[in-house]
Parts: structure tokens; sequence; C-alpha cells
């Protein structure tokens, strides 16, 4: 194990050599940052490819004597992509960290890869609750599904919502937050009835006339991001809102990068998240003000801030491993904790997720623009998928 | 039985004899050819570095080779062959996930169940107008994704099939982390079903293709079953396209829906067109130029470099995708009398005035 | 159920809106101009870009969403798509695909990748209850511009002057030209006026489907579904067959959701299979 990394440092020193020494005889850790920069998904990449940039130029290129390289590649959102460009990242490159991975799919097609070249990588998006589990060198810093779920069932049981139509798009992490919500809600004696929705699926007239005859308290709804603005818009349009019916859900329907477009119909939603643009810290309003500056006056959102603690999770793995990569890079990054744009963060040394807090918000007009915000706090969550089964 | 059409149609002997031995001297390798496969065998052992994106190189060439066959030699067009691929490998990922680790074995029930696939779908397309084969061929592609998707105990749904663990090539050969096993497993596939599709095009199987490609009204006056024909190359094309799945999901010992979705059916359709339709190497050809294009521009400009692939999309339709070919024709002295022979054809009847 | 109805009929219209303008290129002009979905997002950005940037009124912005691609179709027509005519339908495909490609990254370029997002005016907003049922105001407008689109564009083909022309040219351009008639520029006009219904298309349809760069490949397939479904030599055919799609889709979502997302692939296919020039159009 250890000559396999001592052979991978005098591979890196090797391309060094052979490409100039560009980094005047310093070592470098590359850091091969693979997101999905065309395609349906091309915003999440390029959140976190501009926060991941941002945190570099905030915070230099050397830590622990060695400069940091970063180097991004557009998987396009595709798995196989995906998993060769981990591949030859990690081959031809030497890379010692790989980071990003904006879709579930994605990190799980390259976890194999990570056990096998015992290369940290670095999960700054994909949510479902499992994928930490895929390989002991995955670490992430966005958060999981469940993580955000079950504290909105706590929530709406606790605010007299008795009864709930979840509606979900059909795939991996909508099923993801219906089954967290589902389970969590009737746990508490709640009643809830579950609505799926096609993927690829441009009107929701049917469905929501479905929710309409149900009479529910709340809609509990998980869309992709960006279609939540299509959804919100058919909810209101429906006159769903005026007959009572609560909007619900974790905060991926209200992102922060389209929230403020979404205009009034996204008013009194009510959602729990890690992250909101509006979190009131003094690190947060330097980051979105940072953030703003280098983007054209893009709202820093959920993704982007994965991407930046992401960074910061290599940076301070790498001071406390003494510029070491591998297994000691990933150890030292288990239990690592540091006050982050959203809030006090810590990486669990059991299941290398992250814990934080989750946040209850609703969408309020801020200063003219439209913001999620904070009004109740729940400390330190864990992902409760794995903490059911450590118990 | 292959012989008898092409006996019809011919009807003095010295015809024939000119047909036969025509087809022979194409049945010849060039020194092109051998030139060709030389230096994708000598990549083995001199761009080991490159060799995951080589592998991946040999799986859409080979996919696009299996288009090939309905597109350049048959006239059928698909927006759906994603089809046959993802079936192909979730058919092998499936299987290794169950402790079928063999990969030989995952190979041929990829092609078998794709084939299989291919043989239903293909009475498909045997009706209507380019554009309605294109819209049916789409929507089988899209009502499979939508299948694999719902039918996540089988396939793992969006999170994609995990947990493949393939056993060793001929229980010989592990797969690596360099690529190198599955470069030259899938390199060695897909030479063997080169050999094989080369054997057939140059058949009069291959012939009687091209002559219902090239006016099928004519080629039913003169005996061709043509229907028959269709459904046998349609057929063998899924079989082609199930192996470039299966080897797809083998080497990188994962599947996710994406293998099915419309923008592989549609990427596939423009590698085999810069490659050149029509002619066995123009998947090939098109697999290396196109793959290596999007190397070089995403590695340039990841957030816009599909621009750029559509810009020279559009440069190779408006200079003429037949020239581009003839081109590649006049570099090699062999094949020089098809597409010469072909570019007649082709521009001289327009499909509204047939 | 009358609901259900509704919502079909309005979902089927918003298919239409956004197909029409294909239903002329595709289907008068035999061009398959998968480029299409390009010239309806052109519509929606600028219909977009004039509402947020400078406040002009969503009516107001609607001509222009219609002209600013016209131009651009006239311009694209009389530099490249001319060249195409002739040539095979997959040669067509592949153009306009590449041009799709350059549309996507050129947008994203300019305006960025995320969702861009535009306020209904306040009357537009909402629904109200007509005979028992309730209707979305927005809705209602939609189908209301369709009719007015459905009839016109009938009336223009088979009443007007250009219209006679325009079959006439379709059918055989080599005796149209004979003729005397300017076979090249009525081919032009309609194209712009295709692609300009295309930009309406999008601006109209931005607000229930979205807007961000990768439409046009997003909504592509639901296009050519409705237009190779209603078949390609009519304008009714299209806007038949997207009443039936939206009504079997709102429908089939409603009454089986499991199933839902079948039900227009299925039905696409069965319609291709027992006819294949489509449901409506006269055999050539």
């Amino acid at each position: 194990m250890r000559r396999r990394s001592v052979l991978s440092a005098a591979g890196a020193a090797l391309a060094i050599l052979a490409f100039g020494g560009t980094a005047s005889g310093q070592e470098v850790v590359k850091i091969g940052l693979i997101l999905p920069m065309t395609g349906p998904f091309a915003s999440t990449g390029r959140q976190i490819e501009a926060a991941a940039k941002l945190y570099m130029r905030q915070n230099g290129d050397t830590v622990a004597g060695k400069t940091i390289q970063l180097i991004v590649k557009d998987d396009t959102g595709v798995a196989d992509i995906t998993k060769r460009l981990a591949q030859e990242l990690i081959v031809n490159e030497k890379v010692g960290v790989i980071a990003g991975f904006g879709l579930t799919p994605l990190a799980l097609a390259s976890a194999p890869l990570a056990t096998q070249a015992k290369v940290p990588a670095v999960v700054m998006a994909a949510a479902t609750a499992t994928i930490t589990e895929a390989s002991p060198y995955i670490v992430r810093t966005s958060f999981t599904l469940p993580q955000a779920t079950v504290p909105m069932a706590n929530w709406a049981s606790e605010n007299g919502i008795k009864k709930v139509v979840t509606l979900v798009s059909d795939y991996g992490p909508g099923i993801d937050a219906e089954k967290a919500f589902t389970g969590a809600f009737s746990a508490k004696g709640g009643q809830v009835e579950n609505l799926r929705v096609p993927l690829a699926n441009p009107d929701f007239s049917p469905f929501l006339q479905k929710v309409a005859d149900a009479k529910p308290d709340a809609l509990f709804v998980f869309v992709p991001s960006g279609v939540g603005a299509q959804f919100m818009k058919q909810f209101v349009e429906r006159g769903l809102d005026k007959s009572g019916i609560k909007l619900i859900g974790p905060g991926d329907v209200t992102d922060d990068d389209i929230l403020n477009g979404m205009g009034d119909v996204a008013l009194g939603a009510i959602t729990t998240q890690h992250y909101s643009a509006a979190h009131d810290s003094p690190e947060n309003k330097a980051f979105v003000e940072a953030f703003k500056k280098a983007n054209n006056g893009m709202r820093p959102n959920f993704m982007a801030v994965g991407g930046y603690d992401g960074m910061h999770l290599i940076y301070e793995g790498l001071k406390k491993s003494n510029g070491a990569g591998g297994e000691a890079l990933v150890n030292a990054m288990k239990g690592l904790s540091w006050t982050s744009p959203r809030g006090p963060v810590s990486i669990d040394p059991q299941t290398r997720d992250i814990v934080q807090n989750i946040y209850v918000r609703r969408v309020e007009r801020v200063n003219g623009e439209l913001y999620n915000v904070e009004f109740a706090t729940i400390p330190n969550v864990k992902d409760p998928v794995k903490a059911a089964k450590s118990n | 039985m292959h012989a008898d059409p092409i006996a019809k149609s011919a009807p003095p002997p010295s015809t024939a004899d000119l047909v036969r031995r025509s087809l022979v001297r194409k049945g010849r390798w060039g020194v092109a050819e051998i030139g060709f496969w030389a230096v994708a065998a000598a990549t083995l052992f001199f761009l080991p570095e490159r060799h995951l994106i080589l592998n991946e190189i040999a799986i859409i060439g080979l996919f696009a080779l299996s288009l090939d066959l309905i597109l350049g030699y048959a006239g059928i067009v698909s927006l759906g062959h994603a089809a046959f691929f993802g079936f192909g490998a979730y058919t092998a990922g499936i299987l290794a996930k169950h402790g079928f680790a063999d990969p030989l074995l995952g190979l041929g029930a990829a092609a078998l169940a794709a084939a299989l696939l291919g043989f239903v779908t293909s009475f498909l397309v045997l009706r209507g107008t380019d554009l309605t084969k294109l819209m049916v061929t789409l929507g089988v592609a899209l009502l499979l994704g939508e299948i694999a998707n719902q039918a996540s105990w089988l396939t793992g749904g969006a999170d994609g099939l995990q947990g493949i663990s393939m056993g060793p090539v001929l229980g010989l050969f592990e797969f690596d982390i360099f690529g190198t096993t599955a470069y030259a497993y899938s390199l060695t596939v897909s030479f063997l079903l080169f050999i094989l599709a080369r054997r057939i095009v140059v058949s009069p199987f291959g012939l009687s293709l091209r002559s219902i490609r090239d006016n099928p009204l004519r080629a039913r006056a003169v005996g061709i079953p043509v229907s028959r024909r269709l459904v046998a190359v349609y057929t063998l094309a899924a079989a082609y396209a199930g192996v470039a799945g299966a080897l797809l999901a083998q080497t990188t010992q994962f599947v996710s829906l994406d293998v099915l979705a419309f923008h592989r059916s549609a990427d596939i359709m423009l590698v085999l067109v810069i490659g050149g339709a029509g002619y066995l190497y123009g998947g090939l050809l098109g697999a290396i130029g196109f793959k290596v294009l999007q190397d070089i521009l995403s590695g340039w400009t990841p957030q816009y470099w599909q621009f750029w692939i559509g810009l020279i999309l559009v440069v190779i339709v408006l200079v003429g995708r037949e020239r581009l070919t003839d081109k590649v024709g006049a570099l090699w002295p062999r094949s020089r009398t098809r597409p010469a022979g072909q570019a007649q054809v082709l521009p001289a009847t327009p499909a509204r005035e047939v | 159920m009358l609901t259900i109805l509704f919502d079909g009929i309005a979902y089927g219209m918003v298919l239409f809106v956004l197909a029409c303008g294909l239903a002329v290129t595709l289907g008068l002009m035999n061009f398959v101009n998968l480029a299409h979905g390009a010239f309806a997002m052109a519509g929606g950005y600028v219909t977009a870009v004039l509402m947020n940037r400078y406040g002009v009124p969503f009516l107001a912005t609607l001509p222009l969403a219609f002209i600013v691609p016209a131009i651009m179709g006239l311009v694209l027509e009389r530099s490249l798509y001319r060249q195409l005519y002739a040539r095979s339908h997959l040669d067509q495909v592949l153009f306009s695909i590449g041009l799709v490609f350059m549309a996507v990254a050129a947008v994203d370029y300019a305006m960025g990748s995320q969702q861009q997002l535009i306020q209904l005016p306040s009357w537009l907003q909402g629904r109200v209850e007509v005979l028992g049922i309730q209707v979305g105001l927005y809705r209602s407008f939609i189908i209301a511009i369709c009719g007015v689109l459905v009839v016109a564009l009938q009336l223009i083909l088979s009443r007007t002057r250009f219209g006679i022309r325009l079959r006439a040219a379709v059918d055989d351009p080599r005796v149209a030209r004979g003729l005397g008639i300017n076979v090249s520029m009525i081919f032009a006009a309609t194209f712009a006026v295709g692609s300009g219904l295309a930009g309406l298309g999008g601006a109209l349809g931005a607000e229930i489907l979205g807007l961000d760069p990768t439409f046009p490949l997003k909504f592509m397939i639901y296009f050519l579904i409705v237009v190779t479904v209603g078949g390609t030599t009519s304008i009714t055919g299209p806007f038949l067959a997207s009443l039936i799609l939206g009504i079997a889709d709102v429908a089939g979502k409603y009454y089986v959701p499991s199933l839902g997302a079948f039900v227009i692939y299925t039905l696409m296919i069965v319609v291709l299979i027992l006819r294949p020039q489509g449901l409506f159009a006269r055999a050539r």
C-alpha cells in the first residue's frame, strides 16, 4: 500500500520532470474535478467549478508545501464517460484526488476506481444516501436527500400537518426522498399518499389534479432543480396555493440559482435544506459576495457550497496529512470540522458523510429579491439512513 | 441461396462472371487496410496511457459499424440504435452481477438478446418514409429507456447497475486499471466482428442490400426478397450493437440508463457520418475522429466544445458527405471504384423523383 | 373528468404551438429541420430578455419573438438551408443537429446555463370557473392563439395565391418554376414564417415548459412526435394529432400514473405502424 503511494508520488515527480517542471521543483497535487459542464445538468457543473476556483483564488494554490493544480473535465452527465475520465486522470495525470460528481450514477460508476487506485473521491453534489458506502475512499461534502427530508417530515408533523401527498420525479433521488419522507412522517402518525412523475415530463397538470382531488394539508415535492420553477408555476396556476395546500419539500424546488426569477409564485414555500444564500453568518456573507463578484452576479446555490467545502476539505486534509495522499488523506479528512458558509459542518469519521445543520426555510422577499429565509435549525443532522443502520 | 437473386438479376453470364470477379476482388485485403489494423494493434504497446479512450473508441467504432450495416448498406435510417446497445449492455451487466462473470459468455448472451430484440422490432422499420423510421426507432429506444428506469429491481434504475465484477478474459487476463486488457479485449472483438462484416458486405447478400438501398422497387422487381433481407440485416446489426454495449458494460463494469438515451443514438449517427457511411471503415474512422475531437475540444473548452462539434458537422454536410468519402477513397486506390460509382447514384436520384 | 379534458386540450395546444412551425418547415417544405427547437429557443429568449432586462410587457414581446427568429430563419435559409433542399433526409437531420449544437453552446455562452423565467402579467395568471370546471387563464390564452393560428394558416394555404403557389412549389418545383412561380422566394418566405412560428411557440411555451440552453434538445422529441403522428402534409393533421396526444397523455397520467411515461411513445409507435404517413395524411 505504502509502496504504491511512493510509486505514485514518484510517478507524479516524473510527470513534472517530463513536462518541464512547471511547478519549479515543488511537488504538485493534482485534483481532477469531473463535472457535467454541458447537457441538462450543466448548471450544477458551473456552480461547482466556479466555487472551487473561487476557493483556490482566496486560499492560494500552495498547501503543506505542495502546489495544487485543478483539472476540470466535462463528463456531460454520462456515467461511463465519468468513469473513463476518472480513470485517465488517475492513470495518466496521477491526480491525488478526484472530485465533483454531479449525479448519483456518476459517483457510483467511479466508486470502484477510487477503491482500486486508493485515490480519495470527494463527492460535491450527488445526494443518494448510499454513495459513501460504495467505496471507503469516498467523502461527501454535499448532503444526502434523507438528511434534508426527514427534518421536513418532523417539522410537518409538529406543525399541524396531518395529510400529505408526495410528488417526486421517478428516479433514484426522487424515490429516495419519497421513502425518507413517507417513513418519517407515517412514524409520527401522519397520513401519506405517493405520486411519481416521469423524469421527462413537461406538464404537471394531471398530477396536480390528483393532488387537488386528494385535498391534503401539504404537498411534498421533489423534482430536479431546473424543473422546480415549472412546477411552482403550475402549482400556483392551478390555484392549489389558495386552496390551502402548503408546498413543502427538500430545497431543490427553491434552488437559489433560479429562485429569484420564479417570482411571487414561490412565496411561502417551506423547504428544509443545508444551505441558503441568505444564511445569516459572516462567512456566508463574504462567500456570497465574493462568488457574485467573480461570476457576473450569479447567486451561489447548494451545489456551489458543496464545491467550496469540498475544496476546503481537500486543503485541510492535505494540511493534516502533511501532503500525503491516498489512505492517509482520507483518514485525515475523517472527523475534520469547520465553519462553512452554510454553518458548522464536520465529516463523520464512521461514514465519511457530512454532518451539518438542516434549516427550515420559507421563501420571502428580502430587499426586493426572493430568498430562502431560515427560521428554524435542526443542529448536527447525520444521514438518517446510515444512522439507522449503525444502531 | 445467397447467390440466387444475383444470378437472376444478371441475365448474361458474362455479367455474372464480372460480378463474381469484382466481389472476389473487393474481398481482398488492401495494404491500407492491413496497415490500419497493424497500427491499431501497435497502439496496444505504444500508447499505454491512452488505452482507456482507445477502448472507448474501439467500442464506439463497433457500434458505428453496426449502424453502418443498416444505414450505409441497407439504407435504414435510425435514431434509436442505442436500444440495442443498451439492451446488450444491460444483458451483459445483469449476467455479470448475478455471478456469470465470464466476459465471453456475457458477450454471446448480449448478442443473442439484442438480435432477438432487433428481429422483433425490425418489422416496424420496413414501412414508411425515412422520417417514420427515424421516429419509430427513436420511440422504441425511448420506451426501452423508460422500462429500464421503472424496472429498478433488475436494472438499478437511475442509480445505475452496480456490483458488476468481471472474471478474467478467457480465464487468463484480468481487467486492469490502465485499461490495457479492456482495450485489447474490445479491439480483438471489434476486429473479429469487422472481418465477419467485411465478408458479409462483399457477399451477394451484401450486394443485394445495396441494391435495395439504392432502389427498393427495382430490387424487388429483380426478385430480391426485400423484406427478408432487411429483417436479416437489421437483426445482424442489432446483435453487433448488443456486443458493443456488452463490451462497454464489461470494461467499465457499470451500466447506467444513459446507454439507452437519445443522445447515444444521435452521437453514433454523427460518428458514422463524420467517418462516412456506406463503407466499413467509416464507423471506425468516425469513432477515432469524433472521440479525439471531443477529447481535444472538451479539454480545451469544457463548457462550449459542442459548438465546435456542431460547426464541424454543418461544414461536413455542406461540403458534402459523399465528396468527403470520395477523398478518402481516392487516397486508397483499391476502393476507388466504389465511391465513384456510388457518388453517381446518390445525387442523381433526388428522393422526390423516384 | 371535464377538468382532465380541458388540461389535455391545453397540453395538446402547448405541443401544437411548439410544433406548428415545424409543421410548416417539415410538413409543407419537407425539410427535416431538427433545429426547429433552436428557433423556438430564440423566440423564448427574446421574450425573456425583453421582459426581464427592459421591462417590456409580455404581449408586446410576442411580435418580436416572431420577427427575430423569422429574420434569423430567413438569413439561414438564404445562406445555408437552401443548399440542402434536394439532399436526403439524413443530410438534413445531420445539418440541423449541427446547428442545434451550435445554438445550445452559443446561448449557454451568451446567457448562462440556468433557467430563464418570465413573469406573466396578472391578467393571465390564475384561473376562473367556467361551467363548473376550473380553467387556467394562461392555458385558455394558448388555446385561443392556437385556434387563430390554425384557422389562419389553413386559410392562407388553401385560399390565398401564396398558398396555392407554395403547394405547387412543394409538389413539383420544376413545373412550378416553369409556370413562372418564384420557387426560391416562396421557400424563403415559408421558411421564415416557419421559424417565426417556432419563435412564437417558444415564447408562449417557455412559461409552461421552462427555458434553458438545452431547450432545443429536450423538446425536439415532442414536436417531432406531433408532426410525424399528424402527418406532414397539412396543418390540421398536426393540430388534431397534438389534441389527441395531449388528451391521451394527460388522461393516461391521471388514471394510470405508473404507466404515464409510456403513453405518448406507445401511441406514436402504434400510429406510425398502422399509418406510416401519419394519421391525417393524404398519400403522396
